[in-house]
């Protein structure tokens, strides 16, 4: 593919003797929406972890926008515009979800060596922010204090602060999970508004918003990928049906 | 900050009243005593103030954080014993040996968290601790005498006790007005939440370590001054003001008086100080009808109170005085 | 040359003691996630167990066991009673509980033994010394001390690698529901790990006792060494700490004999002597920083935390 905004080249995660990860090689073009499927322990969070930069590679190369960003900072990688959400919600609890987000803002408006004005009364910052917060549905929240907020309303506020970053590219792990079907079905609608203009890397369990958001879906099975390819071909493949679909056909896996 | 008219913001509008009230009062009564006392406690809640930025706010727990006092007591001594004893020299000597001290520190520890940071600053606690016993020319293990106070150059007289207590107060007062604007600010942003949860600040894309080293050369250079305002109240400093047990009381202070507020530091020294004297009076006082002149010994044992009691608010009154005034507490 | 193989021998000893203690710390915090502060204090209370007990019994040996069971004992009543409403709290919680403890005991002690400190005489045959080498005489009291230190290590390395408790100390884990499936009754074996750190600390103690003075603060200064041992081996690892407390009590030990001496090669006399106390103590320290910068998890990290 012609010049994929994220590339990943033969990336290999060892955890002493499992293989988390098995060279794993995988283009995301521009605008792409791509979803990544596989049973538990497929090694899906750790991907994610390498490439938002937790988690050390033991080879292979990670390329974002041509550039080479495998050696680099967490922190860096956001600069750069790779924002992710986190599988376990991880926020600032003790906050409200408006100061959630717009530390998120803070974060990619300039260095913080600022001493003196109130930043809760910064418009540069808490306007973004409140935008942010409109954009999955918690405008009216935005005063509660987030570990006053439900679950679901969580996974919505990880998405926001990921919005609030200004990223060119999502990395969103299971964005959805433990979530009601009202919840969810909210969530696949805002993910679908939020595909235009942003490219999106997915981990999912929910089949049905997987199959309803993604352009293309690529399998993960004890690391490897045993397919990858648009939801159709995906779904006729066989080999997937036997290691994973056919397990969400039975129940959860 | 709002301004109501709150059972804790009474609180302490009527502290900060008696505070500047003490000279008067002493004054009028003859009882310098009393100067003294609350100029320690003073000195001491700017101390306890500047430890709240980082233990308070930032939510890293620094046990060395005493060795500023010493770093900016011996400044002042070691300055005027080598016949310098200009102030505008000392404090300002004072405030930048412990920022570059907290720098170097800083440097080292931050890099680890949790448990690991904590026992850390407890090792370099000592390190300068058994610095300062090895300093012989300087009075090592006995100490070091200051003679003259900190000369201002007849802008100031350290020695008129009533003055001294007013410049430390003032200072006071400053360091918590500074503080609360820091924290309340960008900077202080990122300080909260690198305490509240540093992982998700580097996942939005705050490289924490140099925002939170920063806070950490703040606070030791606060405290530096402090310091230097102790080894002229005291007239003396020795290494003992370094020893991490020091460090200790005065997170006893920030805990005790409310972490992550403005006033609570002070309100912990206040009360920390109080309780040193109105415990083994009240010992005394309680324990004499059941046992009668045991009582009187009884009562110089009134640190054994203080232990459990710390263990206690510890457990069950975590926001500290300043939370139980303010009410429901979050976090 | 004898003279330093002696050295080496007080080095060992007292790397083993301060692996006691560390070994000690370091297994509540592996199991229990407990940061205890307080742990001095047991071993000062060891201390001063072993000195009454010793002196009403008029024997060491009786006494030290005594002691040793008294200081279990207020290990598991500490627990019961205070640290395990501690668990499963932020670890400031517990430095700042247990930092209130160490006030507590020190006047507690204070207030039972007086302020003046006790001493601990040893009988006979522990103080004439054994020729180990031709030339070399050493006191018998630090050889059984050696020994002593090293069957307890012994007796934790297969606590560590052949039981179920230490697969949990192996693995970093502090994890209720993982204790739980495995069986056991969780309060109860919490109280005894803390128990045995608490005699670990207590045996350090009672066995330091006629070596050094017997007084109050005793634990507070070794504490510190303690953790700069568990920061240089890495938190959570026993081998770690061995590792480091061995490193650590030699460093210690050889640094305050020799380097007065070696200072005096490139400093005046006078220099040397104003110089080199500060500096033997301050080694450890210095060591401790050096490790840091260079690996900052230490020297043997258990997986991380």
């Amino acid at each position: 593919m012609a010049d994929p905004l994220l590339e990943i080249e033969a990336l290999t995660k060892r955890f002493g003797g499992v293989i988390a990860s098995d060279a794993i090689s995988l283009g995301v073009p521009r605008g792409e929406l791509h979803a990544i499927i596989g049973p538990n322990g497929a090694g899906k969070t750790t991907l994610i972890g390498q490439l938002a930069g937790e988690i050390a590679s033991d080879a292979g190369c990670i390329r974002f926008e041509g550039r080479d960003v495998t050696a680099l900072s967490v922190d860096r990688r956001s600069q750069l515009g790779l924002a992710r959400s986190f599988q376990i919600t991880s926020l600032f609890l003790d906050f409200t979800a408006l100061d959630n987000v717009a530390l998120a803002v803070q974060a990619h408006a300039g260095h913080s060596f600022r001493f003196w004005r109130d930043a809760r009364r910064e418009a540069e910052l808490r306007t973004p922010a409140r935008a942010a917060l409109a954009r999955v549905g918690l405008a009216a929240r935005e005063d509660v204090i987030v570990s006053n907020l439900s679950h679901g309303e969580h996974r919505q506020l990880e998405i926001a602060m990921a919005l609030a970053t200004t990223p060119r590219m999502l990395l969103l792990d299971e964005p959805m999970a433990g979530m009601g079907p009202d919840e969810s079905a909210r969530m696949v609608k805002t993910l679908r508004e939020l595909k235009r203009g942003l490219t999106i890397l997915l981990i999912e369990h929910d089949m049905e918003a997987v199959f309803a958001l993604a352009d293309r879906i690529t399998v993960l099975v004890y690391g490897r990928i045993i397919a990858s390819g648009s939801p159709e071909a995906i779904r006729a493949n066989a080999e997937v049906r036997q290691a994973y679909l056919g397990e969400q056909e039975d129940g959860h896996g | 900050m709002t301004a109501a008219l709150t059972p804790r913001n009474a609180v302490i509008v009527v502290l900060m009243l008696l505070l500047a009230a003490v000279p008067v009062y002493a004054a009028v009564t003859a009882n310098t005593f009393l100067v003294t006392l609350f100029t320690r406690v003073i000195i001491l809640g700017m101390a306890a103030t500047s430890l709240n930025l980082i233990l308070g706010y930032g939510g890293m727990v620094s046990f060395g954080h005493a060795v500023y006092l010493g770093i900016g007591g011996y400044a002042v001594g070691i300055l005027a014993q080598e016949g310098a004893s200009s102030g505008f020299l000392q404090w300002p000597v004072a405030i930048l040996v412990s920022a570059l001290f907290a720098l170097l520190v800083g440097a080292l520890s931050l890099r680890t968290r949790g448990v690991y940071f904590i026992m850390i600053t407890l090792a370099f606690a000592q390190l300068v601790y058994y610095f300062g016993v090895g300093l012989d020319r300087y009075g090592a293990d006995d100490g070091l005498t200051i003679r003259t106070r900190s000369q201002f150059a007849g802008l100031l007289n350290l020695s008129d006790r009533a003055q001294f207590y007013y410049l430390c107060l003032a200072l006071l007062v400053v360091t918590i007005y500074l503080i609360a604007r820091l924290v309340n600010s960008r900077f202080g942003m990122v300080i909260q939440g690198a305490r509240s949860n540093d992982r998700r600040m580097r996942a939005i894309g705050f490289a924490t370590f140099r925002y939170r080293l920063t806070a950490f050369v703040i606070a030791g250079a606060i405290c530096g001054l402090a310091g230097a305002l102790l080894a002229n109240h005291t007239g003396f400093i020795s290494p003992a003001t370094m020893h991490w047990t020091r460090s200790g009381d005065l997170i006893v202070m920030v805990v005790l008086g409310g972490m992550g507020s403005a006033f609570g530091p002070l309100i912990g020294a206040v009360a920390l100080l109080s309780l040193e004297e109105a415990l083994p009076v009240l010992i005394r006082v309680m324990a004499s009808p059941l046992f009668g002149d045991a009582a009187l010994r009884m009562a110089e044992y009134w640190q054994i109170v203080l232990g459990p009691l710390f263990l206690l608010v510890v457990l069950f009154a975590r926001g500290g005085i300043d939370g139980l005034l303010a009410g429901a507490r979050r976090g | 040359m004898l003279l330093f193989i002696e050295q080496c021998l007080n080095g060992l000893q007292f790397g083993l003691l301060l692996f006691l203690l560390a070994a000690g710390l370091t297994l509540v915090f592996g199991i229990m996630d407990l940061v205890n502060l307080a742990h001095g204090s047991l071993y000062m209370l060891g201390a001063y167990f072993a000195a009454t007990f010793a002196a009403w019994t008029d024997s060491f040996v009786l006494g030290a066991l005594l002691a040793l069971g008294a200081t279990l004992l207020v290990g598991m009543v500490l627990e019961v009673v205070a640290l395990r409403r501690l668990y499963g709290r932020d670890h400031l919680d517990h430095v700042l509980g247990t930092f209130g403890l160490i006030l507590f005991f020190n006047e507690l002690v204070r207030l039972i033994w007086g302020p003046a400190g006790m001493s601990l005489s040893l009988p006979m045959w522990l103080i004439s010394p054994v020729e180990i080498l031709p030339g070399l005489f050493y006191p018998t009291y630090r050889i059984a001390i050696i020994l002593t230190a090293l069957l307890v290590a012994l007796f934790l390395y297969i606590l560590v690698m052949r039981t179920r408790l230490g697969m949990l100390v192996r693995a970093g884990a502090s994890n209720r529901e993982m204790t739980g499936a495995l069986g056991v009754n969780i309060n109860l074996l919490y109280t005894l790990v803390f128990g045995l750190g608490a005699a670990l600390a207590g045996l350090a103690g009672l066995m330091q006792a006629p070596i050094l003075t017997v007084q109050i603060g005793m634990g507070e200064n070794i504490l510190i060494l303690a953790f700069v041992v568990i920061i240089i081996g890495g938190i959570g690892s026993i081998r770690g700490a061995f590792i480091a407390a061995v490193l650590v009590g030699l460093i210690d030990t050889i640094g305050r004999a020799f380097l007065p001496d070696l200072l005096r090669l490139v400093l005046s006399s006078r220099g040397a002597s104003t110089v080199a106390p500060a500096l033997s103590s301050m080694l450890i320290y210095l060591l401790m920083a050096i490790v840091l910068v260079l690996r900052p998890e230490g020297l043997f990290p258990v997986s991380s935390k």
